[in-house]
């Protein structure tokens, strides 16, 4: 099978895979008690975490390990919210921003809280001048911005963002859950969130990196562990992982990026070409390295992975009717394309370019097929 | 019974809300045209409102309107964007009394 969904989750990293099994030996104790083995396992934690604060731009003791990017990002809201009460309850977030933004400014209105949506232009790239006028506005406590779209790949103006609310004195929530070891961390976050099994690392770590002087306060009932930021005994062998992860994603991140941007400018170029009535989405030059989306007019989006499946390709799709909700996909509702027949092709490290000749070769049947099915020819 | 939707829906939280609130009339809006067809696609996902429109719109005169009725929320956003891909006119999409919009499609060609 070709796994083209490495945007969901990217497969393992070998060096993940060696630091896991090593740490699972030396760095099981718990960190926070005084002998031997758990000192190891402290110091296998805070070399973690001093490695993965370099790969990021932060400094040791901003860095949380959270248990997931989605925990991330609602302790990074919630948390920066309850801390920036004063201020004011407002949070602006983009209309395209990851569903664990979008669900915890929910929590934040049904609170009382206010949230505005910043809208997205056709290829899913938020208006910067909107953006900074929404932040400008009296009483807006955190903004938050994605570093790359998770359905589109699009690229966001974090910078222009970052300098509007340093201006505005707002600080800016940054998910680079996307991004993180592919491309470097844009400056200018106050809170910065990202997920290490999209990096390649294993499920289970996310990291939350709050900046020194940016007031939080966690949402949560008090506990010790990760500077008071992340409650729970932390998973020492997984950050561990993580951490090699990551340095071993960003050491190869410019050669592998390159290849993986050629073969997806191959599948933008080529897939309309192949397949009538098909739109691909998202920006074709500011983009993610590795992902790449597209609609089919006429197309259950369903039947579409099922085939893709039945093929040998495993791909994602923002549609509907493959989603668990009932509800299109909200960031190709905000972009205003095609919801239905959606495919989104991301490509994990090490793809062979014979699987994408493979499903370039595929996809025109297995469209026509749906198709007449449906009564379209 | 017509109210115009412009965009979004009604998930967008408050600052959304406010802008659209202000940028549209209150009250009952008229289509600026009666439909010459109407489709009757409730009950129906996508992409069958869009199938139906494709295969139908040939039988209104150049410049007449289609009128897509469908209650799939993917149907709000996937008309006007196959108006967008197949050059045709997105004229407006009217909520109705009983859930779902009344989608108005004008024959460019």
């Amino acid at each position: 099978m070709a796994y083209l969904d490495a945007a969901s989750t990217e497969p393992l990293h070998p060096a993940a895979r060696d630091a896991l099994l090593a740490a699972i030996d030396a760095g099981w104790a718990d960190p926070a008690r005084l002998y031997g083995t758990a000192r190891r396992a402290q110091m296998l934690l805070e070399r973690a975490r001093a490695e993965v604060a370099e790969l990021i731009g932060a400094r040791p003791d901003e860095v949380s390990f959270t248990s997931s990017g989605t925990q991330a990002v609602h302790l990074g809201v919630l948390g920066t919210l309850a801390g920036r009460r004063r201020a004011g309850n407002r949070l602006v977030a983009s209309a395209v921003e990851h569903s664990s933004v979008l669900h915890a400014g929910a929590l934040h209105e049904r609170d009382g809280g206010e949230v505005e949506i910043v809208g997205v232009s056709r290829t899913g790239r938020v208006d910067a001048g909107a953006f900074a006028e929404a932040v400008a506005r009296p009483g807006t406590a955190l903004a938050c911005l994605q570093t790359a779209n998770h359905e589109v790949g699009t690229l966001q103006p974090v910078e222009e963002a970052a300098r509007a609310c340093r201006e505005a004195g707002v600080p800016l929530l940054v998910d680079a859950a996307q991004s993180a070891g592919r491309l470097p961390i844009p400056e200018g976050w106050s809170v910065l969130t990202a997920s290490a099994h999209k990096w390649g690392g294993p499920a289970g770590v996310g990291v939350l990196a709050v900046r020194k002087g940016v007031r939080w306060r966690s949402p949560l009932p008090e506990d010790e562990r990760e500077r008071r930021r992340v409650p729970g005994f932390e998973n020492v062998p997984a950050i561990v992982a993580a951490a090699a992860a990551l340095r071993a994603r960003w050491e190869e991140a410019e050669a592998e990026g390159r290849r993986l941007s050629a073969l997806v400018d191959r599948i933008r170029a080529e897939v309309p070409r192949l397949v009538p009535d098909v739109e691909v989405v998202g920006d074709p030059v500011l983009r993610l390295p590795h992902v790449v989306t597209f609609s089919c007019l006429y197309v259950e989006g369903e039947a579409l992975l099922t085939e893709l499946d039945k093929a040998g390709f495993a791909v994602s799709s923002g549609s509907s009717c493959t989603a668990s909700t009932l509800r299109p996909s909200h960031v190709l509702e905000a972009m205003g394309v095609l919801t239905h027949g959606n495919v989104r092709v991301s490509l994990p490290r090490g793809v062979s370019e014979d699987d994408i000749d493979r499903f370039l070769a595929v996809l025109p049947d297995i469209v026509r097929r749906i198709r007449s099915s449906l009564g379209v020819h | 019974m017509w109210r115009r939707r412009t965009g979004g829906d009604t998930r967008r939280s408050s600052g959304t809300a406010r802008a659209a609130a202000q940028a549209e009339p209150a009250g009952p809006v008229e289509p600026p045209q009666q439909p010459a067809l109407t489709i009757d696609a409730l009950g129906r996902k996508c992409p069958i409102p869009i199938i139906m429109l494709a295969e139908r719109i040939n039988q209104v005169a150049m410049g007449g309107v289609v009128a897509v009725l469908a209650d799939d929320p993917a149907a709000f956003t996937d008309v006007p964007a196959w108006c967008r891909l197949k050059s045709h006119e997105h004229v407006g999409s009217y909520e109705l009394p009983q859930g779902g919009w009344s989608i108005h499609v004008r024959r460019n060609y």
